[in-house]
């Protein structure tokens, strides 16, 4: 095989993670500070894709364009959830926020089933079979595009929970719910607005998958699941790690598809969790619990 | 808190309800179809991949059940009432649906367009003895099983192929080229796994003038298919052999497109490629493919109904292989229903295979089962997509157009 090829595999791979890790750092975020798995963030993302599937039939208007707007709805959609519904059961066991999650997920998926069909959409833009060619290297331009933007909202969030008062104060509940409490912080807000921001996050991601995948209703549950499969490997509540993850598991796809069979992908992206597992089981930018 | 007195007439009385037992189980076991007078429907289970990754394709087989009924009164069939129920593309669900189908009354079962769930199907339409005609599925070992109550209208993998590969070599001639080397893509299903294990024993017969180089087995619900065309690209082969499905075919042309790699021929042993949905998506791109698959006769009689009938209820949908042989498993039920002349489910079976149905739609002779309840008979042809229409170039008999060779390269496309 010329060698360009893994090359040319290696950059696909790692410009698909890179959107695969914004759509799990929504995922580690809310897990880091409200302490909830959400098991509806798949579907959440399919709410974002149809959204920007609509707006772009209707009214031609570029899924990346529309990615800030998109990401302000699922905002709004994620604080109204948490504020509304999860927040009672933060002190509840978990089994019961598993169930009401998988429940809110059953929901989204049957209520987009209803509005929009079982058939798979998708949208084309002007750039939909574009590429760059740099010497052998030949990388597709909408991948290209979505790993930009994903990077963008990646280091805005960064900059948010570093740099501004809310995030120091989102954080501040992460480390430390009873003492957030104590100093006057508003624990329940601060939860919603969190859960806000990682809906927010999935929403964009929503936008730029939308660039690269068919949608479908039924499609939620699978990226649930690469987005667990993506916050352990690199680390759950980290950040940097959901990114991390990301660009491994979308590296390890790709190359798995070229070296052995691409209809083992996925097996080897699950090996991969099981090794992460079994040699550093709080993931590759996790604390290690005390 | 007191309550109300019940009528008489609502009263249950001991007796009233052992009548009413009794009355249930009589008519349950009763052979209710046998006592079914011809003058009533025959209550058909069309079993599609409705929703789901085969979505496209099921729905599609959908228009050949559409379009049969006006066609099948004008032949002096008996009416059908068809039972709709959607598989989901998934084989379980194939399975249940069937059952649920059977108890809701399903005097016979028609579909499932999938190999997987045909398997699933006829091993319930052969527990609960209820004949099922599969339109389309090419898996050898479903009739090899030995069941009494399948039958299908459909080539096995090895017939597809023995007729692929002898129309290839047509094509080849009648181009003045041929391909040396090809690399073979397949999902990784039922379909895909049969096909090409009878690649492996069909091909070396023909003396094909390519070799393959490179087999890539890929998901069909795979959402991303950049690896696989990097990995066949990487080859250098001349021609691209494919067994696939209609999203992973659509997938695939964009990969090749942004790949930039536009390979001699794009040989397909399977449905996808000239498919509506495809030609609608990809425009201009979906030109040149060729798929060699069973078709339709243009010089039957029957084809022409066919072709006005849809054009009628849905316009601008070319006639393909999912209109044709839905509708010609409805023929098969209508037929054999005519025949038997009661919806006993042993007294239908025996009528199909006892079919001999001449005037029919698809290539061949026309529609007979051998013992196994396999259509040995039929025949496939070549189509290629051209300006959002399908041509047959061969075989030649129900040619009517050349072949344009080689496939124009995608980035030349203006």
């Amino acid at each position: 095989m010329p060698a360009d090829i893994y090359l040319n595999v290696a950059v696909g791979g790692v410009l698909t993670g890179l959107v695969y890790g914004l759509m799990a750092l929504g995922l580690s975020v809310i897990f880091g500070v409200v302490r909830v798995v959400n098991f509806a963030h798949g579907e959440m993302m399919t709410i974002a894709m149809y959204i920007a599937v609509t707006l772009f039939t209707a009214f031609h208007l570029d899924p990346l364009v529309m990615m800030v707007p998109i990401a302000a709805v699922l905002f709004v959609f994620g604080y109204t959830l948490q504020a509304g519904l999860i927040n009672f059961f933060i002190t509840r066991p978990e089994h019961s926020q598993f169930l009401l999650l998988i429940a809110v997920a059953i929901i989204i998926t049957n209520m987009l089933l209803i509005l929009f069909g079982p058939d798979s959409q998708n949208v084309q833009t002007a750039y939909a079979y574009e590429s760059f060619q740099i010497g052998t290297l030949i990388v597709d331009a909408t991948k290209v595009y979505a790993a930009l933007a994903a990077l963008v909202v990646a280091a805005s969030l960064f900059g948010l929970f570093r740099f501004t008062l809310l995030g120091t104060a989102i954080r501040a509940c992460a480390d430390n719910y009873t003492g957030a409490m104590v100093v006057g912080l508003d624990v329940k807000r601060l939860y919603a607005l969190t859960f806000g921001i990682g809906a927010a996050c999935v929403g964009a991601a929503g936008c730029m998958l939308l660039l690269l995948f068919d949608v479908t209703p039924e499609v939620g549950p699978a990226y649930t699941l690469l987005a667990f499969v993506i916050v352990i490997t690199g680390g759950l509540g980290s950040m940097p790690g959901a990114l991390i993850g990301g660009v491994l598991i979308g590296l390890t796809e790709a190359m798995a598809g070229l070296l052995f069979s691409p209809s083992a992908k996925s097996m080897f992206a699950f090996a991969f969790l099981v090794l992460v597992l079994l040699f550093r089981p709080q993931g590759i930018m996790g604390k290690r619990a005390a | 808190m007191s309550r109300k007195p019940q009528s008489d007439s609502a009263r249950v009385t001991r007796r009233t309800l052992t009548a009413g037992l009794g009355a249930g189980i009589a008519s349950g076991i009763m052979p209710f179809n046998i006592a079914r007078a011809q003058g009533t429907a025959l209550k058909v289970g069309v079993l599609l991949p409705r929703s789901g990754v085969q979505a496209g394709i099921g729905q599609d087989c959908q228009r050949g059940v559409d379009i049969s009924a006006g066609i099948l009164k004008d032949l002096g069939m008996p009416q059908l009432q068809i039972m709709s129920g959607d598989t989901e593309s998934s084989v379980d669900v194939a399975r249940s649906r069937a059952e649920k189908l059977i108890s809701d009354g399903a005097q016979l079962l028609v579909g499932a367009f999938d190999s997987g769930q045909s398997t699933a199907i006829a091993q319930v339409a052969e527990q609960k003895g209820i004949p099922f005609v599969i339109n389309i599925a090419a898996a050898p070992q479903i009739t090899e099983q030995g069941y009494k109550f399948v039958f299908r209208n459909f080539p096995t993998a090895g017939m597809l192929l023995g007729d692929a590969f002898a129309n290839q070599k047509e094509v080849f001639t009648a181009a003045g080229a041929e391909p040396k080397t090809a690399v073979f893509m397949h999902v990784n299903d039922t379909f895909g796994t049969a096909m090409k294990g009878g690649i492996g024993v069909v091909m070396p017969k023909f003396d094909m003038p390519y070799k393959l180089v490179e087999t890539i087995a890929y998901d069909p619900t795979a959402r991303d298919l950049s690896v696989e065309i990097a990995k066949a690209k990487a080859t250098g082969a001349d021609a691209l052999l494919m067994v696939s499905r209609l999203n992973d075919a659509i997938l695939l042309t964009r990969e090749l497109i942004k790949q930039r790699w536009s390979p001699m021929a794009i040989l397909s042993m399977g449905p996808g490629w000239y498919e509506d949905q495809y030609l609608k998506t990809l425009g201009k791109l979906s030109d040149g493919p060729l798929s060699f698959v069973p078709w339709y006769d243009p010089n039957k009689p029957l084809s022409k109904k066919l072709e006005d009938a849809l054009a009628k209820a849905h316009a601008g949908v070319n006639l393909n292989t999912n209109h044709v042989y839905t509708f010609e498993a409805l023929l098969v039920a209508a037929d054999a229903y005519k025949r038997a002349g009661s919806a006993d489910s042993k007294a239908l079976a025996e009528a199909i295979r006892k079919s001999n149905i001449t005037n029919n739609v698809s290539p061949g002779p026309g529609i007979q089962f051998n013992e196994k309840g396999q259509n040995d008979k039929l025949k496939n042809s070549a189509i290629q997509n051209r300006g959002g229409k399908l041509v047959t170039v061969a075989p030649k008999v129900a040619a009517n157009a050349k072949v344009e060779w080689p496939l124009k390269p995608y980035d030349k496309r203006g």
